[in-house]
């Protein structure tokens, strides 16, 4: 089963193309990382298929239909996004932002219901966000702020969720926390996750599913014991890496490495 | 960190205080019409105020300067202020640039331009007609400062764009100068130019109205997208908004607005400013009530503006544009020096 058939797609902005003609199936009840040096594309790749960004050729498929073809409102009920750069407004509660997940259900000007509240609430339990709902978000800390981002996508109760650099900027522990949370998402209820991660080590631990991207281009994909290996790291990343197995998850990771001579 | 019990409870208390700005704002935007009304050269009671308005005496004197003077200058003065704010609100909501007014943004200057060359070439075109020129120079003038702020590398950031703004009005306002001068038209615009409510007439406001009424409508209805789309865009995207088509109405809105207002008043600043960071501090950031909300407050500072105006140096009168930058120009450098996480 596939969430996402990406389709020979061409991106870029104005006249210069990042992406060319890349195309990849993203599968569905995974969790999926895109992986690569900085300037790669991922992000890019992964603003295609949330539609923030539309290709200039090709298409993405979700369920089976042109995302740009279906009603946006339509596809946020299907797919929250989580951007890298999510900033709250000044003054703005923890609740409130939550509540804001809610939008692709209501109509018209209505305030929330009671199903809305249950998901809010949901959110912010699963968060651990409960005792800080009615906090203005400037006055939280960095790990509490993405949380609160990630409350949002999960309030706006959707089968995928996508996330730009989730953990970056947050300490060690918090790092683990939110890849956690989002493994028990994945696990207990099946929801399929596509992120940008930068830190190798946590993409092949917490992934099903990596693609190793350079330059615009896919260079590998698929799990990672076939996608972690001492030449995917050679060709993607310029690194002579050296890998052992995470006692965590069986699967590679690397314990140091040097610049390719 | 923060957790003082005004700030712990917001979720019910937000709609309860906005109601309080709204009709406590209402009330005093009453009272400061009254007072306006009573206030002038020639002493009114506000007791006549009251009855010129509900029992109309053509044959009383006082009674006649209220309806064709006071009354349309004050009602004037609420129009404008409503609409100042309003835009405003909607510019910082739509970029989330905590500077945007449509004063800083180059706006006015261009609606101004264009009223300047409507005066030069057709000086006795009517109202009717002269508005749409107000519309076009609004337009002109986004246009431009949009133009030369994103032309820069890097992007339209808060203070690049204000800057662009402060260049390009500049720019046009010497423009208008320029035209004034060579058609001798100079003493109709000086005042005009500098900003001043005392010229409204009824005809203003009847031509007005209807922009008004459908931009306003128009702004409540867009009010909870910008409340989305003021978490950013990628992030509104994300919630199913169609963020080009907001943004686009939302701009039409507020050149509606902001050239409405400035072909009555002239290019007056910071109103747009002020009001809606005033109206966010105290009602939260929902814009289904600060937009309300800046339709309120907003009036309110031009008709006391304009009624501060008279007081000051009577019988001369100082030109608003002059007294609300005394309050604007502070708050801008405050806002400047933040750095605008604000919005």
């Amino acid at each position: 089963m596939t969430a996402f058939n990406v389709d020979r797609v061409a991106v870029g902005y104005s006249n210069s193309l990042i992406i060319d003609e890349l195309s990849v199936s993203i599968p569905k009840g995974e969790i999926t990382t895109i992986i690569g040096p900085n300037g790669c594309g991922k992000s890019t790749l992964l603003k295609t298929i949330s539609r923030i960004l539309r290709a200039k050729n090709g298409s993405v498929i979700l369920d089976g239909h042109d995302i740009h073809r279906l009603g946006t409102k339509e596809v946020a009920k299907k797919m929250a996004i989580l951007p890298q750069t999510a900033e709250a407004p000044g003054g703005l509660t923890v609740f409130e932002l939550v509540s804001y997940g809610r939008f692709p259900h209501q109509k018209g000007f209505v305030s929330l219901k009671k199903e809305d509240y249950t998901y809010i609430h949901w959110a912010l339990d699963v968060t651990g966000l409960m005792a800080f709902k009615d906090r203005p978000i400037e006055a939280l800390s960095g790990g509490q702020r993405q949380r609160v981002w990630i409350a949002m996508a999960l309030a706006q109760d959707t089968e995928i969720l996508i996330l730009d650099e989730p953990t970056t900027y947050l300490d060690m522990a918090h790092q683990l926390d939110i890849l956690l949370l989002l493994q028990k998402l994945n696990r207990e209820e099946g929801r399929t996750i596509v992120m940008v991660l930068h830190d190798l080590n946590h993409a092949s631990r917490f992934s099903d599913y990596l693609i190793a991207m350079k330059e615009g281009a896919l260079i590998t994909e698929g799990k990672p014991e076939k996608v972690m290996t001492c030449s995917n790291l050679q060709r993607v990343f310029q690194i002579d890496a050296n890998l052992m197995t995470c006692p965590f998850s069986a699967n590679p990771i690397c314990l140091s490495y040097q610049l390719c001579q | 960190m923060v957790a003082s019990s005004e700030l712990s409870a917001p979720k019910r208390s937000r709609p309860i205080r906005a109601i309080i700005v709204l009709f406590g704002g209402m009330l005093a935007l009453l009272l400061a019409i009254g007072l306006s009304i009573s206030f002038g050269a020639a002493d009114i009671q506000l007791a006549t105020v009251w009855t010129a308005v509900f029992s109309f005496n053509p044959d009383v004197t006082a009674h006649q300067i209220i309806r064709e003077i006071r009354l349309p200058r004050v009602l004037g003065a609420a129009m404008v202020g409503a609409c100042f704010a309003v835009a405003g609100a909607l510019m910082q909501g739509m970029t989330r640039n905590p500077l945007a007014d449509s004063g800083l943004l180059g706006i006015n200057a261009g609606a101004a331009f264009m009223l300047a060359i409507c005066f030069a070439l057709w000086p006795s075109l009517p109202y009717l007609y002269v508005i749409l020129f107000s519309f076009l120079g609004a337009g002109l003038g986004a246009g431009i400062v949009y133009g030369v702020g994103s032309m820069s590398r890097g992007g339209l950031t808060p203070m690049r764009l204000v800057l662009a703004g402060a260049a390009v009005s500049a720019l046009l306002g010497a423009l208008s100068e320029g035209v004034a001068l060579y058609f001798r038209i100079g003493q109709d615009l000086a005042f005009w130019y500098a900003g001043g409510v005392s010229g409204t007439k009824w005809i203003h406001l009847q031509v007005m109205s209807p922009w008004l009424l459908a931009a306003m409508i128009g702004a409540v209805i867009l009010s909870r997208s910008i409340t989305l789309l003021s978490l950013g865009e990628e992030v509104s995207i994300g919630l199913g908004q169609r963020t080009k088509t907001i943004k686009v109405v939302g701009m039409v809105i507020v050149l509606i607005l902001a050239g409405a207002a400035v072909s009555v008043v002239g290019a007056v600043g910071f109103v747009g400013l002020v009001v809606p960071h005033l109206t966010r501090f105290l009602v939260g950031h929902d814009y289904r009530w600060i937009i309300p909300c800046s339709i309120v407050l907003g009036s309110l500072l031009v008709v006391l503006a304009d009624l501060g105006a008279r007081m000051i140096n009577p019988p001369y009168e100082t030109p608003i544009g002059a007294l609300i930058a005394l309050i604007g120009v502070p708050f801008f450098l405050y806002l400047a020096r933040k750095g605008g996480k604000e919005i």
